[in-house]
């Protein structure tokens, strides 16, 4: 169960649990300069905010929004180039911008620790934990074995079950989530008064990731420190913060208790935030997502009013103007809008109507796959990656693939798209035609027919390419056209991604990562392809951005009745763009059905774990299930249900362990691999025969 | 890049600022290592070319009076044993070595990029193959092995630049394959795989452009080196016997009379090769600052 303090974070009025006579943090008016090639660019602007003894503070943005560069402030570790040029820190009372070395290396060691994104990269790969963490203590004064009987202590209270262990490990040997527990029992060691936390688990999966959470709001209560918690991602700061501060391009816009500042916000950025994330269940067919338009300005570019006003719906003459204020909007909140009182109602910035054909998609499969297993052989032996796989892709439907990482995913999206070839036996037809293996085996109407948006554009993109040649060559290669036809072509499919002709001459680092993963489409929609694989296709981006791109997405599914295979890992986005899910659990399918009733349940006791590691914006569900451990080795596969390691709901008759479940159709459509019948999972999950809202907990 | 921000106004486009905003040239005239460099090299190119127009004397011309003088005002670098100018001869001594150098890497970097492009792409057996043939090369000086192909064809200007070039070909190839194994982890290969392209499509068209700033850095790296091999090689007595002089036989002539203390024409000579190499390098050094940001 979670701590109280963040299961039910309305309840409790954060005012009450610090006391602001004594911060542990105070910013006061602080800007932040870089310099660039001879000229000073701004990354933060007069930023001022508190942190109260033993509060938790959200700092949430978007890349480039300055979130990271106020970390390295408070700690000193901004890079040669820049500096605080203006304002006032205070850490605990102590002012890091005045201190000379030894002070400030005893200030890093005793006051402030800072937890990474990478865990990977925060550990010595080439010292055992033990040593690493008992460092911190020796520093502190302890001597050999008094050092290392605190670390056991340390990493019992971040919760590793088998501490000796994990102390002779090199950090190689652990996994992510153990990694970073690691770091963070090095980072409490000091008792430092000011833990900072830099985007913690946007590394790591949903399921472990909810366990770190888990174990950073317990240890709040355990010790006493103060949290700056920065991350991307709001729901996390919901779930972890009492009071947030939004940064949009390196300006605090809005201030207050994190679920006044979610429930209503009171500055258009935060409002167009909360409504880019496709929530409450919300799908393509309900409407589209409200992308906020326009880009993030850079570093240093000319401002003369509101940071915003370029990008917001509600702007007005003033705002272009001067810089608003920070006004006082309700206790303890700020705001720097003129028009706060308005943004209750605030306008979309995209129109919601959406054209979807009246029948989405039809019941004969496009694609058939039977018996699909991958097996890759190394030196270090066999890993199934795919185990038997039988699944249907439907002809103009989009079906979402969810799964931890290490699950198969992306080895059947590529097995599909011919990049992997496939063991022998495995069946793969395109419109009842078996597909080739691999790409030599295919010809050029089989290639036409599937084309992949991948997850990172930089990766996708050749960055020696201009814009022009990137979408041009599969019209010429794929559509076979040539002069002016392929110009015609070339200009509705730029336009037909919301891009205009100027772009044409860039390459692609001059471009955002939105108008690249644009191109990237536009890529994979030049040879009019019947299915397209979606790999993560967001997961790289901005959430303003991502609304952006799955409205597009929707659009040209739409138009050109393409069929997609959806991987993310964001269940929300699958949830919103999805007809049909299929789970996956180290390279089989666990379940598979239309998005509702998958979603809506009774769902596979894998399936309802990860719907509840997810973290939401709209009330923590009090009837969490967790997974303990991590996904095992496909190397050596468990016996039985492969997922009966992890498995909450597992029966205690053995058969788990003994047999593995096929997968069977509960209802109609709706395929499912467990022992447990489906009239029992709905009771477990509390789930009415009729409805899908949730009770509470037993 | 210049030509997109020639038709796209930056106020419209969000044209992002980057680390390549600059062309390589322009970031590389900022730094000062790289601007002496050029200019000793630019130095030896203009002797090269016009040698025999700049020489204060004809390097060729014995003048049995004055054997052996040390510098003076009318011979600034001093007189060799047979009474000949040895600034004139440094001077004109260039042209072979700037003759022989640039094309044999010229021809050692294009084989080479040839190679490791199929090796990086392709990987398996002719990468195995060709990753043993480079430890073999490396096993042995380069001096040596040119030294000997040189002594069994006979010397010339052809021979030096052929042997050099392929003696080099391995040693590139194999720099080249490794940053075309980075460049095969990233996904525009995939893309351009979907689209029924040709691999030697990828190779060149896709691949290579990305790897051009591994090759620059490999071309001007390389270059040193044999500028080094042809001055040892004619040091040896293996150098092209042309009328014209060369560094390399100058000192094997002079360093004899070290001894005597005739330094001159031993020493600015090997200035001479030292300078040369030396400006190769901090261009090639600067260049490989630049391309890696």
């Amino acid at each position: 169960m979670t701590g109280p303090s963040q299961a039910d974070r309305a309840g409790q009025a954060p005012a009450a649990t610090y006391e602001p006579a004594a911060p542990a943090l105070q910013v006061g008016h602080v800007d932040v300069t870089y310099r660039v090639r001879g000229q000073d660019r701004l990354a933060l602007r007069d930023v001022s905010f508190e942190i109260g003894r033993n509060e938790s503070y959200g700092l949430v943005g978007e890349s480039g929004s300055g979130k990271s560069t106020m970390a390295l402030a408070l700690t000193r570790y901004l890079p040669r180039n820049g500096r605080v040029s203006a304002g006032s820190i205070s850490v605990g009372g102590r002012d890091p911008l005045a201190m000379n070395r030894s002070a400030l290396r005893d200030f890093r060691a005793r006051t402030v620790s800072m937890v990474y994104q990478e865990p990977g990269k925060a550990l010595n790969p080439s010292i055992r934990v033990g040593r690493q963490l008992g460092e911190v203590y020796e520093i502190a004064g302890s001597d050999k074995t008094e050092a290392e009987a605190r670390s056991v202590a340390m990493l019992r209270k971040v919760q590793i079950a088998d501490p000796g262990r994990v102390m002779d490990a090199y950090p190689h040997q652990l996994s992510g989530g153990m990694a970073q527990r690691v770091v963070i029992a090095m980072a409490l060691a000091a008792s430092p008064s000011l833990l900072i936390l830099d985007e913690p688990t946007t590394a790591l999966d949903a399921t472990v990731e909810a366990e770190v959470l888990d174990l950073v709001a317990g240890l709040r209560d355990e010790v006493d420190t103060s949290v700056l918690f920065i991350s991307h991602n709001l729901a996390v700061i919901a779930k972890m913060c009492d009071r947030v501060g939004v940064l949009y391009a390196g300006e605090l816009i809005e201030e207050g208790p994190a679920s006044q500042v979610f429930d209503e916000p009171r500055h258009p950025y935060t409002v167009g935030l909360l409504r880019c994330i496709p929530r409450q269940g919300q799908r393509k067919d309900h409407g589209r997502l409200d992308a906020i338009p326009g880009f993030l300005p850079q570093p240093g570019d000319d401002r003369a009013g509101c940071v915003f006003a370029p990008r917001c719906p509600i702007v007005v003459e003033q705002c272009r103007e001067s810089p608003p204020p920070a006004f006082d909007v309700g206790p303890d909140r700020t705001s720097r809008c003129y028009r706060h009182e308005e943004t209750a109602d605030m306008p979309r910035s995209t129109p919601s109507d959406i054209t979807l054909p009246a029948q989405a998609f039809e019941a004969e499969p496009v694609v058939t796959m039977r018996d699909l297993s991958k097996t890759f052989t190394s030196r270090a032996g066999r890993v199934g990656a795919l185990a038997h796989v039988n699944l249907d892709i439907r002809t103009g439907e989009t079906l979402g693939l969810v799964g931890e990482s290490g699950s198969g995913k992306t080895t059947l999206a590529r097995v599909l798209l011919g990049l992997t070839t496939p063991d022998e036996g495995s069946k793969v037809s395109l419109k009842g035609q078996p597909l080739g293996p691999d790409l030599a085996h295919r010809g050029r109407e089989q290639l036409k027919s599937l084309q992949i948006v991948f997850q990172n554009p930089d990766s996708a993109l050749n960055r020696r390419h201009t814009v022009r040649r990137l979408i041009s060559r599969p019209l010429a290669k794929l559509a076979g056209l040539s002069g002016t036809a392929l110009q015609d072509r070339l200009m509705s499919l730029v336009a037909s991604v919301r891009m205009e002709e100027r772009h044409l001459s860039l390459r692609p680092s001059q471009l955002s990562g939105g108008l690249k993963q644009r191109v990237a489409i536009a890529r994979a929609f030049g040879g009019n392809p019947r299915i397209v694989v979606c790999d993560e296709p967001t997961s790289a981006l901005d959430v303003s951005v991502q609304a952006a791109i799955l409205n597009l997405l929707a659009d040209l599914q739409a138009k050109e009745r393409v069929t997609y295979l959806f991987i993310s890992h964001d269940l929300g986005v699958v949830r919103y763009l999805s007809d049909r899910i299929a789970v996956l659990y180290l390279g089989r399918i666990m379940e598979t059905g239309p998005a509702e009733r998958v979603f809506a349940g009774p769902h596979h006791p894998y399936t309802e774990a990860l719907l509840s590691a997810v973290p939401s914006l709209d009330g923590q569900r009090l009837d969490r299930i967790k997974l303990t451990g991590e996904i095992p080795s496909a190397a050596d596969p468990p016996s039985g249900c492969v997922f009966h390691t992890r498995c909450p709901r597992r029966l205690s008759s053995g058969i788990c362990e003994s047999t593995e479940p096929p997968l069977a159709e509960v209802e109609p459509g709706h395929l499912m691999s467990c022992h447990i019948p489906l009239d029992e999972l709905r009771l477990m999950q509390n789930i009415g025969a009729s409805d899908d809202n949730r009770a509470p907990g037993p | 890049m210049t030509d997109a921000v020639a038709t796209a106004p930056a106020e419209i486009v969000p044209v992002l600022p980057t680390r390549r905003e600059l062309p390589i040239w322009r970031l590389l005239l900022r730094r000062p290592s790289f601007v002496i460099g050029a200019a000793i090299l630019l130095f030896w190119i203009v002797c090269a070319i016009f040698g025999n127009a700049i020489a204060p004397h004809d390097p060729l011309a014995q003048d049995l009076l004055r054997l052996n003088k040390p510098p003076s005002a009318a011979h600034w670098f001093g007189t060799d044993p047979l009474g000949r100018d040895v600034l004139s001869r440094v001077i004109v001594g260039s042209r072979t070595i700037l003759i022989v150098t640039p094309l044999a890497t010229l021809l050692g970097t294009v084989l080479g990029t040839a190679l490791g492009l199929a090796m990086g792409y392709f990987g398996g057996l002719l990468d195995a193959l060709v990753s043993r043939l480079v430890e073999a090369v490396l096993a042995l000086p380069a001096v040596i092995i040119i030294f000997m192909f040189v002594v069994a064809l006979g010397s010339s200007v052809r021979t030096l630049i052929i042997v050099i070039g392929f003696i080099f070909t391995p040693l590139v190839a194999r720099t080249v394959r490794s940053s075309v194994q980075v460049e095969r982890q990233l996904d525009y290969l995939s893309s351009a795989r979907l689209l029924g392209e040709r691999p030697a499509r990828i190779m060149f068209v896709e691949i290579l452009p990305n790897v051009i700033p591994t090759v620059v850095v490999e071309f001007t790296v390389r270059l040193g080196y044999a500028i080094f091999a042809v001055a040892t090689l004619a040091f040896l007595g293996f150098g092209v016997q042309l009328s014209t002089p060369s560094w390399g036989s100058d000192i094997n002539a002079s360093y004899g009379l070290l001894g005597a203390g005739y330094w001159w024409e031993t020493l600015f000579p090997a200035l001479a090769i030292a300078s040369l190499v030396i400006a190769i390098n901090l261009v090639a050094d600067s260049t490989q600052q630049v391309v890696a940001g």
